[in-house]
């Protein structure tokens, strides 16, 4: 599955370029953090690696392979919760993998375990808190135990500390040797979680350093004026 | 005092003053008349039957067009919801053709019985049915899919979530059915047959008995059967309230 390797990859609906000839390699270890203003392609780069939308070109090598033959778990921005028990709502994304229903059990107790929400197994997921609606998610793609985990803003209007429990089991999902690949807009949580940053701009990747070379020394005008907390519209009034 | 209802000539109702009918409505029901709770029951059973049968039929078909995607698609949905408002009497037709003694299922007998009526009714609820389960599921599925897919949750798993999933919106639309089988008259006139004691049920009843003219009994089976399409409603607005404040 890793190396993952991008190659021109390039998604342009109705001939309007969204992403535009995106380069990229990524390791199988450690947090991977996207960074870019809005609509740099963030989201679209995590949709297409997880087949949700098809590329209009380039291509995506997954060590080797055209397909990912690990497993791979996505948890968006807003967390789909069906209106079934917090249980059901991690247990189901079990159904694929060839486990007898002991071990579903098994396995989905112990991740609500770890997220802090074994004690609300048996309420109903849509009473949840925000904060608690994310850890289901993640639970739910814990379970799953992926290989590559994409993670779409997991903490985008959620309180520091349910953001701090999102972070903690982030990392430790990455300590159990899950590759995490995850887009954020807040600046302390990439300086927290992120080994890598890759940082998008126009539909294209312009940077892609460790996290410590980034934060230092950004070397394109675009992340410079990102990190600075210049707006879009006023770095295109400059120009 | 029980008060049986007489049978009276075809006009003899606009001679009988309406208070002395409705005096009578009252106390067949008040007295639990025989012959009215026997058409009641057999209404029921009847038609829970046909809910039942269809229900089992049309929340899958439903839920699975919901979630397919193939050629003709839509020509489907189309005609399943043009078949929502199938008159009742072609259906009665249609199987009565079906299970007369020349039809395809004629060896088996049911023509004019209980069972005919059952059939006749599910073949109106199973459009029904499936027609508002597909849309409620498919607003469902639009917003699951993605998830669904890195999952790589299969359709008849998704199918299996989905209606699990829409279970008190569904809930109503299998009572819409029930609405629609008890209150319909013209198919299970024709398969049935409106035997007395038999397959006499509510709807054939009253259209029976109001051309007789012995208008209490109408009335009576009138106000019962408007009394559970009340209890129904009621039932299930209290389902979504219920749901509502259960996160559902």
């Amino acid at each position: 599955m890793f190396p993952l390797r991008i190659a021109g990859l390039r998604f342009a609906p109705a001939g309007r370029p969204l992403l535009d000839g995106v380069d990229l390699e990524l390791s199988g270890e450690g947090i991977s953090v996207i960074l870019g203003p809005n609509g740099a392609g963030k989201t679209l780069l995590l949709r297409l690696l997880a087949g949700l939308l098809p590329a209009h070109g380039g291509s995506v090598d997954w060590g080797g392979a055209p397909e990912p033959a690990g497993r791979l778990a996505m948890v968006f921005q807003q967390p789909m919760l069906l209106r079934l028990s917090v249980f059901a709502n991690v247990e189901f994304a079990l159904w694929p993998q060839a486990i007898r229903p002991a071990g579903r059990k098994a396995r989905t107790l112990a991740v609500l375990e770890r997220v802090g929400l074994a004690h609300r197994a048996r309420d109903s997921a849509r009473l949840l808190s925000g904060g608690e609606r994310q850890r289901l998610a993640l639970a739910r793609a814990w379970a799953m135990a992926p290989r590559l985990l994409l993670l779409d803003e997991p903490t985008a209007s959620l309180d520091p500390t349910a953001t701090e429990a999102v972070e903690t089991i982030i990392r430790e999902i990455r300590t159990e040797g899950a590759k995490v690949l995850m887009t954020t807009h807040n600046l302390g949580q990439a300086t927290r979680l992120a080994d890598d940053i890759i940082f998008l701009a126009d539909g294209r990747v312009q940077e892609h350093e460790t996290a410590h070379r980034f934060f230092a020394r950004p070397h394109s005008p675009a992340a410079r004026a990102y990190l600075q907390g210049e707006l879009p519209w006023r770095i295109a009034f400059d120009r | 005092m029980l008060v049986l209802p007489r049978a009276r000539s075809p006009g003899a109702a606009s001679r009988v003053p309406m208070t002395e009918t409705l005096l009578e409505a009252f106390s067949l029901l008040g007295g639990f008349d025989h012959r009215l709770l026997q058409i009641v029951g057999l209404s029921l059973r009847v038609s829970l039957t046909a809910l039942a049968i269809g229900a089992l039929i049309g929340l899958p078909l439903g839920a699975w067009l919901a979630v397919a995607d193939f050629r003709g698609r839509g020509a489907m949905i189309v005609a399943l919801n043009a078949l929502m408002g199938l008159p009742s009497v072609v259906v009665g037709v249609l199987v009565y053709l079906l299970l007369s003694r020349s039809g395809p299922l004629g060896s088996y007998g049911l023509l004019f019985s209980p069972p005919a009526m059952v059939v006749a009714q599910t073949v109106l609820v199973v459009p029904l049915i499936a027609a508002v389960t597909r849309q409620i599921v498919e607003d469902a599925w639009k917003e699951y899919a993605p998830e669904f897919s890195v999952i790589g949750i299969g359709r008849p798993q998704a199918v299996r979530l989905l209606l699990a999933d829409c279970r008190f919106s569904l809930s109503v639309a299998t009572l819409a059915g029930l609405g629609r089988a008890m209150s319909e008259v013209g198919a299970v006139m024709i398969v049935g047959g409106n035997i007395d004691g038999y397959t006499r049920v509510m709807t054939t009843a009253i259209a029976l008995e109001t051309s007789k003219g012995d208008l209490a009994l109408s009335i009576a089976l009138g106000i019962v059967l408007l009394t559970l399409i009340f209890a129904l409603n009621a039932a299930a607005h209290s389902l979504r309230g219920w749901a509502a404040r259960r996160g559902g």
